[in-house]
């Protein structure tokens, strides 16, 4: 072995750069610049997201009203004059209809507008819940009849999307709902002020309405089934986690049983919700026959979703509490109980919290499972009034709704969709903020 | 090619100088963890940096290929000339600079790869080989020269980390020999070794010298007195003493020195 | 008695427990607590404990196998005859439930007596009309075995509530009685009310497995009765996905498997090379600013519910697409005629499972020893050339890991495919065509207006059984290749 012919190569300067190095570093340069374009891709697709829901959902916020004075003639929804409810009642919302097209005309004459439309085409510029809507004033309150009532009506989704551009002259050309003319009378009636765009809290606050009137949808209703959902999740899953947690981290032994136990939770943690779904309905519905489309059966259901979430982060958090802390109380004559029950989960509370919220608003977002246990479809007219309502009577989730709405054929209910996936990610912000703080705070390092 | 500035009280050698620090500081952020050292490594030595845990002496090691770089808080002062040039010139490209500069570890650490690929890993990225054969060459000559290669020229697609640690270290060297290097860097090469791995491997040094320039960082008195011609102290920082190891360890002439090799302070 | 009452009671029961168990044990150490062997409060827990747990547990299995048995009994009443052409017994007894809750509900609201609703024997379609107008709208006339069906399930679900009510309450009385009066200060409290919160502990952590029983279960037994219906070599090698309402459909997973498994291609053809990338320039190259700013924004996109990625997907995306490649569209190509295609879903898929695989993937990186770089940097690498040719061989295992994981994510997700892939069970290899996958089918299967017991519902247990299957199968694979991979470098 010759080691001349190893050392006694010739020297070369370091201060001038090879062009081996030049090739190398060039490659150096585009490798570093696959990883930024990667990260520079992802952020991109992140802005295009946010960008279409803030560009398409922000006007679910405001709506089209038409404002008019009616007069609520006694012949036509009292002809017997004797105010008796019974008799109101049996007036159905066609009953009402004359009334608009009436106020129509007054308004027209007294504005001074030229329009060659009919009055049933001028109030056909109105949502058709706006006979509904003078009904309901009635049937609650019958002494209003024979006077000139002023009403703030949604506007026709067509005017609505009029109003806000998506509805053009050209677009209509084969629509049936609304033509150029009833388009330039609303023109005429924006110019008068009769015709406004204005925030609507009854698209967070309301509830859903038929595919007949996109104008009159809220998200409001399933909201509260969201809520009462995450309360059955909350109530359920994080003392089970909790428990179940401390039993594994703390308490177990070491066997196979235990090994079986680590190897299903990190699995089921991966199973595809829709599966959850499927046992949600085939358990709870076919089997205990709990109701259908009730937020008790989707919390249980997202409960036993969230459950390995929730005890892989609390374990994560018991196993960060250092050993020391037990052997300090054990070693004060603590039984194993005392120590893990006064000192190791007090100290893991923060990070058990953290990992619970994350754990809700991946709940808070999850729609698959409850498609099958039939939370989606439904419209639920009013908030429920109560509890055990609230728990047992069929609603729908904010997640399912979106895709109800995203669903229906009208494309005014997919601005709707894209207002409702807005709340949801107010939601959902507000826990991940707050998980962020939370672990912010009050993070120890050993 | 003696551009740089020699210090007086340094002993007249008869050797060339292969490395010349002169007044480096080093900080890692706000911690001045290098002050002021100035040093010559001689070529065809055995350099010994010594000195009690956290004094710089692997700080000031790495900075001689400019490991410190892959360090985002650690901040380089001074020059340090390696046969004249200066390795912290905005010219120097640090990847050109550590083929030259090579570097072994306290901990060996082969890659998850066959004892071949190993080896051959340098070489092909400085491009050395053109050949497949060229490259089988290098890495025979090169575990032989890492003393390993009777041990393992039957398994060279086994995998590198299935050797025992001695065995690793010596792979190690091998493939830091491998990328023709001018000078070898060694941080605490033995410390995860046991005492006849270490014997091999400092018979290993001892050869290496015959070509190399080779510095090595130890915490063992005895090791730095059976390999190394030269012994730097270091202590808080400070290149307290340098000169011929058996003056060091005869007669040092600074009390620091002679408390650590006396065992005082460590 | 309702069973909320019932709990009520167990509630308040064992909370007068907790404060009468303590108190006696104070007294029988004369008020000495250093007396006692245990704190007061574990002989208060331990009476409390006492009273909740034997009647809580007693409640819930009740009321699970309450429903069973009772249907089955009430099953055997109605004679083979009454079941009529077309319909089955699961049929006649949900009718059997709806008549009994109309009952209980005119009772409730006073327009039949207790007695009459028990006895009645009215005409079918008197019956009818009468719970109509309390608002319980039956489907047909009530038939006189399925009436007699119904108050046999009324009265024996009132009995067996009747029994529940007396065992659940003669268990709280028990349980007092027994812990209260084995109060005393040498009683081992502590010990007793640990073990037993031991005990609550297994069971908790025992939910784990019941789940997996309850889902492997559940989809066990429908999908048995789906064969029973239908030829299983139909279903797992036909070649055609044709559900009709005729009888003769034919129901084979394959042209769903393959749409699933195509899907799920593109969406990690978009996933893994974009996530991979940002995994390694987020650990081996970004600064640290920049990272705990890039970071948390892309694992953003993970935390999007996948609903927002459907409607992106049917609204924004696949209409986008079809304008490229679509009929006069800007590429000139016609290959798409429709929004919602494969690489529709597949694309926002992988959108989706981009920070999945970057994060996995970061960890994974990040747990190659820092050695091993530093071994590269010695030898004079380049960080890309110690990248590519030491950390990612390292990390390789572990890579993989994360690839399955994602794989089992996108095999199994529903929102994006059901809003964004298709209805069409087709072998096609065009990406621009729609296709349909497992889980679309699945939705479509039982939220139809289909009869419960027919194939064609059938089938969506058998199709959730292989999903199931097939994700695990994945997941115990890539848990298994990931946690070797790190006990490797611990």
């Amino acid at each position: 072995m010759s080691d001349s012919s190893m050392s006694n190569t010739p020297k070369t300067s370091i201060h001038t750069l090879n062009a081996r190095t030049k090739k190398r570093n060039a490659s150096e340069t585009r490798f570093k610049a696959y990883g930024i374009a990667a990260i520079a891709a992802g952020l991109m697709m992140l802005v295009v997201l946010l960008v279409t829901i803030v560009g398409n959902g922000y006007s679910a916020f405001t709506q089209t009203f038409i404002s008019l004075e009616v007069e609520l003639l006694e012949s036509k929804l009292d002809k017997k004059g004797n105010r008796n409810i019974e008799d109101i009642k049996k007036v159905s919302t066609f009953g009402y209809t004359p009334l608009l097209q009436t106020a129509f005309e007054e308004k027209v004459a007294e504005l001074g507008i030229e329009t060659e439309l009919s009055k049933k085409e001028m109030a056909g510029i109105l949502s058709k819940s706006a006979a509904a809507e003078m009904r309901n004033l009635v049937v609650e309150d019958p002494s209003q009849i024979g006077n000139k009532v002023a009403f703030t009506f949604l506007a026709n989704s067509r005017v609505d999307g009029y109003l806000k551009g998506r509805v053009t002259r050209e677009s209509i050309a084969n629509d049936k709902n609304i033509s150029v003319a009833q388009l330039d009378f609303v023109d005429q009636l924006k110019e008068q002020g009769v015709v406004v765009k204005r925030f609507n809290p009854d698209f967070i606050f309301g509830a859903d309405a038929s595919d007949q009137r996109p104008e009159a949808a809220g998200i409001g209703v399933s909201m509260a089934g969201s809520f009462f959902m995450m309360l059955v999740v909350l109530g359920l899953a994080l003392p089970i986690g909790v428990a179940a947690s401390i039993y594994l981290e703390e308490f177990a032994p070491k066997n196979w049983i235990t090994d079986i136990i680590e190897v299903n939770i990190s699995n089921l943690a991966a199973v595809p919700s829709i599966v959850f779904g499927i046992l949600g309905l085939a358990v709870f519905i076919n089997y205990m026959h709990l109701p259908q489309s009730a937020p008790l059966v989707g919390g249980l259901v997202l409960t036993l979703m969230t459950l390995p979430t929730i005890i892989i982060s609390t374990r994560a958090s018991l196993k960060a509490v250092p050993p020391s802390i037990r052997d300090a109380a054990l070693g004060l004559g603590a039984s194993k109980m005392q120590s893990v029950f006064h000192h190791v989960l007090p100290l893991a509370a923060p990070g058990i919290l953290t990992g619970t919220i994350i754990g809700l608003a991946q709940a808070l977002g999850e729609t698959a499972p409850l498609l099958l246990i039939g939370m989606i479809g439904f419209i639920a007219s009013n908030p429920p009034s109560g509890f055990a309502e609230g728990l047992l009577s069929p609603n729908s989730a904010m997640p399912a709704q979106i895709y109800e709405w995203a669903k229906r054929a009208d494309p005014a209910f997919y601005e709707r969709a894209w207002g409702g996936i807005i709340i949801l990610l107010v939601f959902l912000i507000t826990m991940n903020t707050i998980a962020v703080i939370l672990r912010r705070r009050f993070e120890r390092r050993w | 090619m003696y551009d740089a500035p020699i210090s007086s009280e340094s002993a007249v050698s008869q050797k060339d100088i292969k490395i010349a620090a002169d007044k480096v500081q080093v900080y890692y952020g706000d911690n001045h963890a290098i002050k002021d050292v100035s040093v010559q490594i001689e070529d065809k030595t055995v350099t010994a940096f010594i000195g009690p845990s956290g004094c710089g002496k692997s700080t000031f090691l790495r900075t001689l290929n400019r490991m410190n770089d892959t360090i985002d808080i650690c901040r380089v002062e001074g020059d340090i000339l390696l046969d004249g040039e200066n390795i912290y010139d905005a010219k120097v490209d640090p990847v050109q600079l550590r083929a030259k500069v090579g570097m072994v570890f306290q901990k060996p650490n082969p890659f998850p790869k066959s004892i071949y690929d190993n080896i051959a890993y340098g070489p092909r990225i400085h491009g050395l080989a053109n050949s497949k054969a060229d490259l089988d060459v290098i890495v025979e000559k090169s575990l032989r020269r890492g003393a390993i290669w009777d041990e393992v020229k039957d398994r060279l697609h086994a995998p590198g980390t299935g050797l025992s640690g001695g065995q690793q270290q010596r792979l190690c060297i091998a493939r830091a020999v491998a990328t023709e290097p001018e000078v070898l860097l060694m941080d605490e090469p033995c410390s995860a070794l046991d005492p006849i791995a270490t014997a091999q491997v400092e018979e290993l040094i001892d050869e290496l010298r015959e070509s190399y320039s080779v510095v090595i960082v130890t915490h063992s008195m005895q090791q730095a007195a059976r390999v190394s011609q030269k012994t730097a102290f270091f202590h808080l920082g400070n290149l307290v003493e340098y000169d011929d190891t058996s003056k060091i360890f005869t007669n040092p002439q600074d009390e620091r020195t002679e408390s650590y090799i006396t065992g005082r302070i460590g | 008695m309702p069973i909320l009452w019932l709990v009520l009671i167990v509630l308040a029961v064992s909370a007068a427990g907790f404060f009468l168990g303590r108190a006696r044990a104070l007294a029988s150490a004369g008020g000495s607590s250093r007396e006692l062997h245990s704190l007061p409060s574990y002989y208060g827990m331990n009476v409390a404990f006492s009273v909740l747990v034997p009647s809580l547990l007693v409640l819930a299995a009740w009321s699970l196998l309450q429903p069973v048995l009772i249907e089955s009994s009430v099953a055997k009443l109605i004679p083979a005859e009454a079941i009529a052409e077309g319909s089955n017994l699961d049929l006649v007894m949900s009718d059997v439930r709806r008549v009994a809750d109309g009952l209980d509900v005119a009772v409730a609201q006073g327009v039949m007596s207790a007695d009459e609703a028990s006895t009645t024997n009215v005409d079918g379609a008197e019956l009818r009309a009468t719970l109509g107008e309390i608002g319980v709208a039956l489907g047909a006339d009530v038939d006189e075995s399925v009436l007699t069906a119904a108050q046999a399930f009324r009265s024996k679900t009132a009995n067996a509530g009747l029994a529940l009510t007396v065992i659940v309450l003669a268990l709280t009385v028990a349980g007092f009685l027994f812990s209260y009066l084995r109060t005393n200060k040498d009683f081992r409290a502590r010990n007793v009310v640990e073990r037993g919160i031991l005990v609550l502990l297994m069971g908790a952590a025992s939910i784990a497995i019941l789940t997996t029983v309850g889902i492997v279960l559940s989809m066990v037994f429908e999908t048995k009765n789906f064969f029973g219906l239908h030829s299983w070599t139909d279903f797992f090698f036909g070649s055609t996905w044709a559900p009709n309402f005729r009888g003769d459909s034919e129901l084979s997973m394959l042209p769903l498997l393959w749409g699933t498994m195509y899907i799920s291609v593109v969406a990690l053809l978009v996933a893994v090379p974009v996530g991979l990338f940002a995994a390694v320039y987020l650990s081996e190259y970004a600064s640290k600013p920049v990272r705990s700013f890039a970071k948390p924004l892309l694992e953003i996109l993970a935390g999007i519910p996948t609903i927002v990625y459907g409607l992106f997907a049917l609204v924004t995306f696949g209409p986008f697409l079809l304008r490229m490649f679509g009929d006069g569209g800007t590429f000139g190509v016609d290959l798409m005629t429709d929004a919602r295609s494969v690489a529709t879903a597949g694309i926002v898929m992988g959108i989706m499972l981009i920070p999945f695989v970057s994060s996995l993937s970061d960890d994974i990186i990040n747990a190659v020893p820092q050695a091993m770089r530093d071994g590269s940097y010695g030898l004079g690498a380049t960080k890309s050339e110690t990248i590519k040719q030491v950390v990612l061989p390292a990390a390789l295992p572990g890579i993989v890991g994360a690839i399955l994981l994602a794989a089992s994510r996108a095999i199994g997700e529903t929102m994006i495919v059901v809003m964004g892939a298709g209805a069409i069970a087709r072998f096609a290899g065009n990406p621009l065509e729609a296709l349909t996958t497992i889980t679309t089918r699945i939705v479509s299967q039982l939220t139809g207006d289909g009869d419960f017991a027919s194939p064609e519902t059938l089938v969506a247990f058998a199709l959730g059984l292989s999903l199931f299957v097939i994700t695990l199968g994945l997941n115990v694979l890539a848990l298994y290749i990931v946690r070797k991979y790190r006990e490797q470098y611990d």
